[in-house]
């Protein structure tokens, strides 16, 4: 059954075409892994999904119910969570104020504390260094606060983008761990943007190619893994 | 000795009416990102707001209550209308970047020429609600009264109540986390347009009540809170932009800074200290008072 | 906007103070006084668009770059017995050499603290004339043009003798200016005000530009204070915060990036105050209406044009042809 279904997605930039006319679905319960070289048009494909950009064509739904254009505040309502790229944490508040960030909405605290207690069983890193300012977090433990606090929402479909930008491999194995975690204990539907190719097909159900903004393969990821000729797509040369 | 008490107090009473100015227009900046120079005009309307309260009805105390409330709903206003749909039309080019600080400027300006239209521009004065004689201490009077105790209390009230609300409720963790990190934010699922909106009312408040508190020892006139403008905008900037403690800190040194130059070097050079005491703290401690991680570089 | 040559640029400049010259002759005396105003207020809101237009940077207290130029130019000639035209040369140093140090500390410091600092700067400084004796206290310092030369005749106004002064010398420094601002310097400002990393890359020198900016702008500022002092008083009370607000109030309707703007600008400011009197006389002669309807005039000019055009009319117009272009 299809949760996330991308139909004729086209998003710009200004004069710059992002996206072109991206067609993709994504199952429920399942990894789909985004990969692509720069320039792509992943991030621009999750800021679409998530409501921080307007595309210029094309429809996208999710559960049946179309999610495009709208604001992102409403969208985490509706059980959509997205990690941006890079920064997604804020240095000047707590570890315990981040992961806190992400119940906000729902204005029940002892759900909302349920939650950071499995985001943190999860991290057990973050439960470390609760009262602690975020920006004294190294690379990867912000990646996982971040993560934490989306998962605090609790989220039906959540965006990850590019979760092991930078960081070391010890770690990224760690979140990648979590990320199938989350999948098969509780059937969470992930996309995950990645340049990190191999890792992220590893890990995933599907596996989507992107370049220069437009669809080059979608389907089975170990097939995608295995197929040489499509390695140079992914890989860029 | 007595001289210096006295002088310090004075120092701490001026200084807690720009912390309350400073403070506002810290909440501003920190939740938009914009110098709200018509707080002045918004703080001027609502004084007159009290004026005319008082002059119906005889109590101060009602007074500021209606002028808070009506601070709150003004500033509350202004966001919505004017600065929404500056934000919208954000465009890129020199003048756009700062848009919304010009457009402050502009509503101070009418404001400011509205409330001269209605009430006209000669002075007026609003009676001080508790003695202005000084507290007589070891058989001698301090330049200091129970108007001044009032006004130190007050604002005191203000900050803490502030400070309670900021780091400890919900309300104020969204509020710190729309001013850091609008869009995480909003990925977040913090509704970040309502909460600027807050974030405006609190500053519409606290300029209302400072306007209310400073305007009994003094005149009132549609200009006669711009140097409470200018001195809350410096306090505000030595105590670094970027922390409402900071915006206190700043507002009692500038108030102390200013009190002693004047009393000790000379009464009228109480502008050039100013600008004196903001070009210290600028060189001295560039990080501001209290010292954030962040260099004042945006 | 084409770019007239330089050589074609003169003329048209030399023209207009032709022109200028023979409608001053033919209007009372209040226009040559608003004339002159008009002159020196474009000469201000030409530094606003070096400093603000092209390199980007803001300050909210200008008038205290008037008020040095003015008191200094007051100064050499009291004090020093400078001769007359040369103390605008004064002024000019002055100025900017206050505008260089300013220049220096806004490197240092991110928008809104220049802009708190230069609003310091011109609440304090005139202030600071008050303490000091020969600074000239409340009443200010003599600063004084000398009356026409005798052989312009009697009815040569000191008025007149005004504006030519002010005319004269704003036209030559715009027409400076203007040079100025499409040289290599103008380039570099404008491109390091788009994208300052940029242009680092492509060899500007960012800081020194931003300083050289700060400076001009002060100098220029300076000169409009010098003749600003000219036709009314070095005094505190001639050079008021209201003056810096009313200068940046100036460029904005102006077009910040419009040389030709600033003189659109001027007229507007003192236009405005005139026609606020007739529709105050229509709404019966209240002195409350008067006197506040010409600032609330001119903010809401600034809001609207702020809110619909901040970058000016020109540059509204030019993007709403670029929108139609594409289409």
């Amino acid at each position: 059954m299809s949760s996330l279904l991308v139909s004729n997605l086209t998003v710009d930039h200004g004069a710059i075409r992002a996206l072109s006319n991206v067609s993709f679905e994504v199952k429920q319960g399942e990894i789909t892994a985004i990969i692509g070289a720069n320039g792509a048009g992943k991030t621009t494909l999750l800021r679409t999904l998530s409501g921080l950009k307007s595309p210029s064509n094309g429809t996208v739904t999710w559960r049946e119910r179309n999610i495009l254009n709208k604001k992102p505040e409403d969208l985490v309502r509706r059980g959509i969570s997205h990690v941006s790229e890079g920064k997604s944490v804020i240095p000047e508040l707590s570890v315990h104020e981040n992961l806190l960030m992400g119940g906000l909405w729902r204005r029940n605290r002892s759900d909302t504390n349920k939650a950071i207690a499995e985001a943190v069983e999860l991290f057990p890193r973050l439960g470390e260094r609760m009262e602690q300012s975020a920006n004294t977090l190294s690379g990867g433990e912000r990646q996982m606060l971040a993560i934490g606090r989306a998962l605090v929402s609790r989220p039906k479909l959540l965006l990850l983008d590019e979760p092991s930008l930078g960081l070391a491999p010890l770690i990224i194995e760690q979140i990648f761990t979590v990320v199938q975690r989350l999948r098969k204990d509780m059937g969470m539907t992930v996309v995950l943007v990645e340049q990190n190719a191999v890792s992220a097909l590893a890990v995933a159900d599907t596996g989507v190619i992107l370049n220069l903004g437009e669809l080059i393969a979608a389907g089975d990821a170990r097939y995608i893994l295995a197929d040489p000729a499509l390695k140079s797509a992914y890989l860029g040369f | 000795m007595r001289e210096l008490i006295g002088t310090l107090l004075i120092g701490i009473t001026l200084g807690s009416i720009y912390s309350l100015m400073a403070l506002a227009l810290v909440l501003v900046w920190r939740s938009t990102r914009v110098i709200n120079f018509a707080q002045a005009g918004q703080a001027i309307l609502t004084t007159y707001i009290a004026y005319e309260i008082i002059n119906r009805t005889g109590v101060f105390w009602l007074a500021i209550l209606f002028a808070v409330v009506a601070g709150a709903l003004l500033g509350a206003g202004i966001e919505y209308f004017l600065m929404r749909t500056l934000f919208r039309h954000a465009d890129e080019g020199p003048v756009a970047a700062i848009a919304p600080v010009i457009a402050t400027l502009g509503l101070l300006g009418i404001i400011r020429s509205v409330v001269g239209m209605i009430w006209g521009n000669e002075f007026r004065s609003i009676a001080p609600p508790v003695s202005t004689t000084g507290f007589v201490f070891n058989g001698q009077p301090l330049p200091f009264s129970m108007l001044n105790l009032v006004v130190i209390i007050g604002a005191a009230i203000v900050m803490i109540i502030f400070s309670f609300i900021f780091q400890k409720t919900d309300l104020g963790l969204s509020l710190r986390a729309s001013a850091f990190q609008p869009e995480i934010a909003r990925l977040a699922g913090i509704r970040v347009g309502p909460i600027r909106t807050i974030g405006w009312v609190f500053a519409g408040a606290a300029g209302a009540f400072a306007g209310v508190l400073v305007t009994p020892n003094d005149i009132l006139s549609p200009n006669s809170l711009d140097v409470l403008l200018v001195f809350g905008f410096v306090a505000a900037v030595i105590g670094g932009l970027e922390s409402l403690p900071g915006a206190v800190v700043g507002g009692l040194a500038l108030g102390i800074g200013v009190a002693l130059i004047t009393n000790y070097i000379s009464t009228v050079l109480v502008f050039p200290s100013v600008f004196i005491v903001l070009i210290l703290s600028l060189i001295l401690r560039p990080n501001g008072l209290i010292g954030s991680k962040r260099v004042r570089i945006a | 906007m084409h770019k007239l040559s330089t050589k074609k640029a003169f003329i048209a400049y030399a023209l207009f103070g032709w022109a200028l010259v023979l409608v001053a002759d033919r209007v009372s005396e209040l226009r040559v006084y608003q004339g002159a105003t008009i002159a020196i207020l474009t000469l201000a809101i030409a530094s606003i668009i070096l400093l603000t237009g092209y390199s980007g940077q803001v300050s909210l207290g200008h008038g205290a770059f008037l008020a040095i130029g003015a008191y200094g130019a007051a100064i050499a000639q009291s004090y020093w017995g400078s001769p007359f035209w040369f103390t605008f040369l004064i002024a000019i140093l002055v100025s900017a050499a206050f505008g260089f140090i300013l220049g220096f500390a806004a490197g240092r410091l991110s928008g809104p603290y220049i802009a708190g600092t230069t609003l310091a700067l011109a609440v304090g400084l005139p202030t600071l004339a008050n303490q000091f004796a020969f600074l000239g206290g409340e009443t200010g310092l003599v600063y004084d043009a000398g009356s026409p030369p005798a052989r312009f005749g009697e009815e040569f106004t000191l008025y007149k003798w005004f504006f030519w002064i002010a005319a004269l010398v704003v036209l030559i420094s715009i027409f400076l200016l203007r040079n100025l601002l499409n040289s290599r310097f103008g380039r570099n400002w404008k491109a390091l005000r788009a994208n300052p990393t940029a242009a680092a890359l492509a060899g500007v020198n960012v800081a020194s530009s931003k300083i050289l900016a700060f400076t001009i702008s002060a100098g220029v500022a300076g000169l409009a204070g010098a003749l600003l002092g000219m036709i009314s008083i070095v005094a505190p009370s001639a050079f008021p915060l209201s003056l810096s607000f009313t200068i940046i109030t100036g460029a904005v309707l102006a077009g910040v990036t419009s040389l030709l703007g600033s003189m659109l600008g001027a007229v507007v400011l003192v236009v405005v105050p005139e026609i606020a009197d007739a529709i105050a006389h229509r709404l019966g002669d209240s002195e409350k209406i008067s006197t506040n309807l010409p600032g609330f005039i001119v903010s809401a000019l600034l809001i609207l044009t702020v809110l619909f055009s901040p970058n000016g009319p020109a540059e509204a117009m030019r993007k709403r042809r670029e929108a139609h272009a594409k289409h």
